[in-house]
């Protein structure tokens, strides 16, 4: 029968993905050897993926055998896979996680620059997440609590008047490109 | 202007991304930094950043660069940054398979993960386990036992899942952690719960009576994290289905409850455990379906997504468990997420009785321009399914098919309709005429030339049959006109098909024919000339040989045959029936590919490999051997038969490979006990009258769990009645008893045994090769002329229907069914089930049984072929 029973195992997660507007890899993990083992195959699959989810904003989509699910925001597309047979709402409750961790940890500005300035925070979170295809966490408040978010970079209280400056600025870019 | 464009663009594109033009050489450059004495936390966080970054990107490192890096990398554990410091960890984490002597970073390890910083603990854990082997993990025990009971579930949560990262290189040791697991799924933490099951279940999953004793437990206690029950409900149901009980089991009973679990995520997983249980009844599923139903009407596209795909499921053994969600799945049609809709309207198509059939092709036609190619694909298979249920409601269907084939649409897409079109003209008689008027009309403009090619063939095996024939050609010579090469050479030969078959309008066909022999391409005049030719003698052996039944070599095998026969140089003339014959698919065969593209959204993977038939994957081994080689080709393999019972202490199968003269045993043996080494392993085999074993080939080891192959070749009797025989068989080896852990035998000195194995049988259908005519009354009669006949009259009173009848007789007598005489039309009483094959020498067999239901089956046996001694073989088989 096509949906056999899911095997009891805890490697529920095929891979993670984040990609830019342009369906380029900004940071990839895959878990399983079996799937996408090379390079190539992996750029191949996130490209025909990108291809077939950034204009329809359709949340969960079938793909090369794998259930992917996704979300996006502005100029940032991520995604999780898991095996076509995977309970489709944990890999969603994985994606959740990701998405609100590196929302939070660029305190509401996700976008692909941000997500660049805190790369090594971002890769952090993304290990704390899933381990080998494991879940380690699905809570995004104590993944953020572990991966020791600097805080003593930007005094507390300016902070929200430097992310000000940012978002004018981006807004006077935008404005002037038009 | 232009230029300030430019900058934009590249502000946009590079400008925001500090990672953008980064190199290899660059980085592994700066990486030295970290050999300084006073450690900068930031650059060096920067720098490792980049490396982890190019890494990602999929950028190689050579085992000594990444040796290199390694060691740079472990001069910052002396800085106290925490960032830095966990960006080591995945640095240590992502070259430990690539670097060189990683193992040295292990008491650093240790110590952080011993040490107080919190931070540190959890990561360093798993960190530790990527570079640890079986023979370190001794050495870390102890500290892994302690953190699986740690307070601190990040640590807790990371020891279990290293655990069982680690299982893989050495389960031995793990299996000693139980007791600490068992601790840890008390754990008030959800994770730390959820990893603790994996483990324990994972420790004890070969011990069937622990994992049940764990199940009850637990299911008692009802866990906290939702992550645990899902994990929990796969283990029950896994049990259930092995379990010879009917469900009435407390362990259904703890499925059927997380159907009221508060979290969506556990209860789908029990509706879906118990809609994938085998045993369960339509009346167990319906609070599970009730669920789904549920689910379809959620916000989340997520929720509809899983419902509407497990009730599609449930739609293929249970359809009327469904019609209950109708109404919810008709609302989906319309979603905005195409895998679902596309989903919903293949499981109403499904469940829908014949007479809602055209309310939903309504439906379906107002949706089906929006979706993309993919979904329309499946939407096509959904109709060819409901096609073959409903053959009255071929008209509806056709015409819809039809309008969908004269949409946009690529060729995948195309293809799919134009499959299902024939399969509906091949399965419904009615259809036909209406059929191959549509596919007629879709050739006059279609782009893909390989469809057109298969449409013309199709109408050149169908076309001469219909009552009109004359309508069919000229659709087939505008083809001639208008199109490629390729197209022109297939309908060439459509039409000699129509020639050789229509004598009333072979004179027309001659006509066009001589006019293709004007054509631009080579391959076009040559077919022409040659169709032409053999309408010219208006002989209708010629005809049936060269027109109308194409050869059916498999390609592969003549491939491999001419490049030897060019290699040995000779002066012969090459021996087209030296190529073996290619093997049809059985019906089995047929039905699990149908059964795989049925309506599942499954996308098209990786592409399978072209199927090579089952006898030239044997020839290529077989001819490996130097003994088997004088055989000459290989005629046929039988399927594998079973000599043993698949649990006991030696596992033998065999298959028969039938040579012209000779009969060739392979026995496949397995040893399935881990403290012998079996050596000298042979089948003495007791023959049955007649046959002369030439020639024995022993396999000389079989250690613990590995396949080794024993040959025996056997001489076919000259009498052709012997050659259908049991034959007795009893496996023969010399036994050394060994260490199970490293299969080195404990003695040189061994003893020999022997063990019974099942009486293998040779039967008719071993030495006979299926054949498919297509046409073939033409042969039959041909055969008339100059095969020899015998005729016998049975009564079969084992068999009870006629279906069962035609299934057996084509079992045993391993012919191939012709004209699809293998299909009992329903209510009949009598039936003529026609077969053709080839016996091994290449004598050729045709079959006409006629079939009568009255009493049990009274059956007339007439065979024609071209041995005497092969029909009589056959004739008297069958008593």
């Amino acid at each position: 029968m096509e949906g056999s029973l899911l095997q009891p195992t805890l490697y529920t997660v095929k891979g993670i993905a984040i990609l830019d507007n342009d369906g380029n890899r900004i940071l990839a993990k895959y878990y399983d050897k079996n799937v996408f083992p090379t390079a190539k195959e992996q750029r191949t699959f996130e490209k025909n993926l990108f291809n077939k989810t950034h204009r329809a904003n359709a949340e969960i989509i079938m793909l090369d055998g794998l259930t992917c699910v996704y979300r996006s925001n502005v100029d940032l597309f991520f995604y999780v896979m898991g095996s076509s047979h995977e309970n489709e709402l944990i890999l969603m409750s994985v994606l959740n996680c990701l998405y609100d961790s590196v929302s939070q940890i660029l305190r509401k500005n996700v976008e692909k620059r941000a997500v660049l300035e805190s790369l090594d925070i971002v890769m952090l979170a993304m290990d704390e997440i899933c381990d080998g295809g494991i879940i380690i966490d699905a809570d995004s408040s104590s993944v953020v609590s572990r991966v020791a978010l600097r805080t003593d970079d930007i005094p507390l209280g300016e902070q929200t008047v430097a992310q000000v400056l940012q978002s004018a600025k981006e807004q006077l870019k935008w404005s002037l490109l038009k | 202007m232009s230029s300030f464009k430019r900058d934009k663009k590249e502000e946009e594109d590079g400008g925001g991304n500090p990672f953008q033009n980064i190199e290899k050489t660059t980085v592994l450059q700066e990486a030295r930094l970290f050999n300084e004495n006073i450690i900068n936390a930031k650059k060096c966080t920067h720098i490792l950043t980049k490396i982890l970054y190019l890494l990602n990107q999929g950028e190689q490192l050579g085992a000594t660069e990444a040796t290199e890096v390694f060691f740079a990398m472990t001069k910052l554990f002396q800085s106290k940054d925490v960032i830095l410091r966990r960006m080591v960890y995945l640095g240590i984490k992502e070259l430990s398979s690539i670097a060189d002597d990683v193992i040295i970073v292990t008491s650093s390890l240790t110590k952080d993960m011993t040490g107080k910083e919190d931070l540190y603990r959890a990561a360093a854990i798993r960190a530790l386990c990527s570079i640890t082997d079986a023979t370190m993990l001794q050495a870390i025990e102890r500290y892994m036992k302690q953190a699986i009971v740690d307070k601190n579930p990040a640590v807790s949560s990371a020891a279990l899942v290293s655990s069982l990262h680690m299982t893989k290189m050495a389960s031995d040791v793990i299996k000693r952690w139980v007791n600490e697991a068992q601790e840890a799924v008390n754990s008030e933490n959800i994770m730390v719960q959820f990893h603790a099951l994996g483990v324990l279940y994972h420790i004890r999953k070969s011990d069937r009576l622990a994992v049940t004793k764990l199940v009850a437990r637990l299911t008692r206690m009802s866990l906290k994290s939702p992550y645990a029950v899902c994990m929990l409900v796969r283990i029950a149901a896994k049990l259930l289905e092995e379990e010879e009980t009917g469900n009435d089991s407390p362990l259904f009973e703890f499925i059927e409850s997380c159907l009221r679990h508060k979290s969506e995520m556990v209860i789908y997983e029990a509706a879906h455990a118990i809609v994938n249980l085998r045993r369960t009844t339509s009346r167990e599923l319906a609070p599970a379906i009730s669920v789904l139903q549920l689910f379809c009407g959620s916000p989340k596209p997520t929720l509809r997504f899983a419902a509407v795909r497990t009730l599609n499921q449930v739609a293929i053994n249970h359809p009327t468990a469904v019609t209950a969600c109708n109404l919810d799945l008709e609302n989906l049609i319309t979603d905005s997420n195409r895998s679902i809709a596309t989903l919903a309207i293949t499981t109403l198509l499904k469940t829908g009785a014949e007479s809602s059939v055209d309310r939903l092709m309504k439906q379906i036609a107002t949706f089906v321009s929006e979706i993309s190619d993919e979904f329309k694909v499946v939407v096509v298979q959904a109709i060819r399914a409901l096609a073959l249920k409903f053959p009255r409601k071929h008209s509806v269907l056709m015409n819809f098919l039809s309008a969908m084939l004269r949409d946009e649409g690529g060729l995948e897409y195309k293809a799919s309709i134009a499959d299902t079109i024939i399969t509906i003209i091949e399965d419904n008689a009615e259809a036909k005429e209406t059929g191959l008027a549509h596919l007629c009309e879709f050739i006059e403009d279609c782009e893909h030339t390989s469809l057109a090619v298969r449409i013309l063939h199709l109408l050149g095996k169908e076309g001469p049959r219909t009552k009109q024939p004359s309508r069919y050609i000229r659709f087939i010579y505008n083809r001639v006109i208008l199109e490629n090469p390729t197209v022109r050479a297939a309908a060439v030969s459509a039409m000699a098909q129509f020639g050789a078959l229509c004598p009333d309008l072979l004179e027309n066909i001659q006509v066009l024919l001589a006019r293709c022999q004007m054509d631009s391409d080579d391959e076009v005049r040559d077919r022409a000339a040659y169709y032409s030719n053999i309408l010219k003698q208006q002989d209708k052996t010629l005809y049936n040989n060269y027109i109308l039944d194409p050869l059916q070599i498999s390609i592969p095998s003549l491939e491999r045959c001419l490049r030897e026969y060019i290699l040995t140089n000779t002066e012969e003339p090459f021996d087209i029936k030296s190529v073996p014959l290619a093997a049809l698919p059985t019906e089995e065969e047929k039905q699990i590919n149908n059964q795989k593209s049925d309506g599942m959204l499954i996308t098209t993977g990786p592409v399978k490999p072209i199927p090579v038939s089952r006898e030239e994957n044997y020839s290529e081994k077989l001819s490996t051997i130097p003994a088997l080689q004088q055989l000459g080709p290989l005629f046929k393999s039988s399927d594998i038969v079973e000599l043993t019972e698949s649990e006991t202490e030696y596992v033998v199968c065999c298959i028969k490979h039938c040579y012209t003269r000779h009969l060739v045993l392979q026995f496949d043996c397995v040893n399935t006990l881990n403290d012998q080494l079996l050596e000298n392993v042979r089948v003495q085999l007791d023959p049955s009258e007649g046959y002369k074993i030439v020639n024995e080939i022993p396999c000389p080891k079989l250690p613990y769990n590995e396949m080794g192959t024993a040959y025996v070749v056997l001489q076919f009797p000259e009498d052709l009645p012997n050659t259908v025989g049991t034959f007795g068989a009893v496996l023969k080896f010399v036994v050394k008893d060994c260490d199970p852990n490293t299969g080195l035998p404990d003695t040189d000195e061994g003893y020999d045994d022997e063990y019974m194995l099942e009486d293998l049988e040779v039967v008719l259908g071993d030495q006979i090769q299926r054949v498919n005519k297509v046409n073939w009354g033409a042969a039959w009669e041909e055969a008339g002329n100059n095969f020899v006949e015998m005729e016998d009259t049975y009564s079969l009173s084992s068999m009870g229907t006629l279906e069962e009848a035609v299934k057996n007789i084509i079992q045993f007598l391993g012919l191939q069914p012709a004209e699809r005489t293998d299909k009992v039309p329903e209510g009949k009483t009598t039936h003529t089930l026609l077969l053709a094959g080839l016996f091994r020498g290449g004598f050729e067999i045709l079959v006409r049984s006629k079939l009568a239901l009255a009493d049990g089956i009274t059956m007339q046996l007439t065979v024609r072929s071209t041995d005497t001694d092969v029909a009589e073989l056959i004739t008297s088989a069958v008593g």
